[in-house]
């Protein structure tokens, strides 16, 4: 636990280094496209979210509907769909809080692709979960809808 | 046979793409015969959409995606006999990539 601690603070402070040196580096969102492992490494929502967005202002909005099942009795395959009817949309993200790698999949879209997204999650026990849309110059965040799971999966 | 599969519908002057792809995303997981040791996971990481050769979506994933992971997308416009391609790429360095038309 201690390593993992350890390294998580020396991976975050290495990482807050890079913003620090190169603004270039987070100034296109787009341009961040690469895959980066700490995005997917185990942590919690909150240090995800603060990696993800950098302390940014982040909206609460009805415009985004989030369609996912209530209960379920396996989490193994759960079907969501994303639909914002924001314009100019540029990135969707899926989030889980509970789960141990809370960011499940982040979309970069083209402005030829409307704003919608379907994809199928893996969630490990009862969890809220939510989407984070982005546009050019704000981020917007869904409701937060919970999902039940009956059988813990592992 | 291709990991993936690629569907297209046309729906009120949109296109709907749905893609299925064959993979276990596994995530990473403890070894019981070796306490401490990890058995690392096997998953896609990065999923590239194409229409007429033209990245339009570029997709980062982890772990918390289902295995034989599914999506979809609407894209707007889209004429019949436009291609359509997929790609993936996963953290073992394996990849796949598939073609279809919009018919």
């Amino acid at each position: 636990m201690n390593v993992n601690r350890r390294e998580f603070i020396k991976k975050s402070l290495t990482l807050s280094a890079y913003t620090a040196t190169s603004p270039l580096l987070f100034s296109g969102r787009l341009a961040q496209a690469d895959w980066v492992p700490e995005n997917f490494a185990p942590s919690i929502l909150d240090e995800t979210l603060r990696r993800l967005f950098n302390e940014s202002k982040i909206i609460e909005t009805d415009k985004i509907y989030l369609q996912l099942p209530k209960t379920a009795e396996k989490g193994a395959a759960i079907a969501i769909t994303v639909t914002s009817s924001i314009v100019g949309v540029s990135k969707i993200s899926i989030l889980v809080e509970q789960n141990l790698v809370p960011l499940a999949a982040c979309f970069e879209l083209s402005p030829e692709l409307d704003g919608y997204v379907t994809a199928r999650l893996n969630i490990e026990k009862t969890s809220y979960v939510f989407a984070i849309v982005e546009t050019q110059n704000h981020i917007y965040s869904s409701p937060k809808a919970t999902v039940k799971i009956a059988a813990a999966s592992c | 046979m291709s990991s993936i599969k690629i569907r297209t519908k046309r729906l009120n002057g949109k296109t709907q793409i749905r893609i299925l792809i064959a993979h276990p995303m596994a995530r990473n997981r403890n070894n019981k015969a070796n306490p401490g040791q990890t058995i690392s996971g096997h998953f896609i990481q990065v999923l590239t959409l194409k229409h007429n050769g033209k990245v339009v979506a570029k997709c980062n994933m982890g772990t918390s995606i289902a295995k034989n992971p599914f999506f979809a997308f609407m894209l707007k416009g889209g004429e019949t006999g436009d291609s359509i391609s997929v790609s993936w790429e996963d953290n073992q360095g394996l990849s796949d990539t598939a073609e279809q038309t919009i018919s």
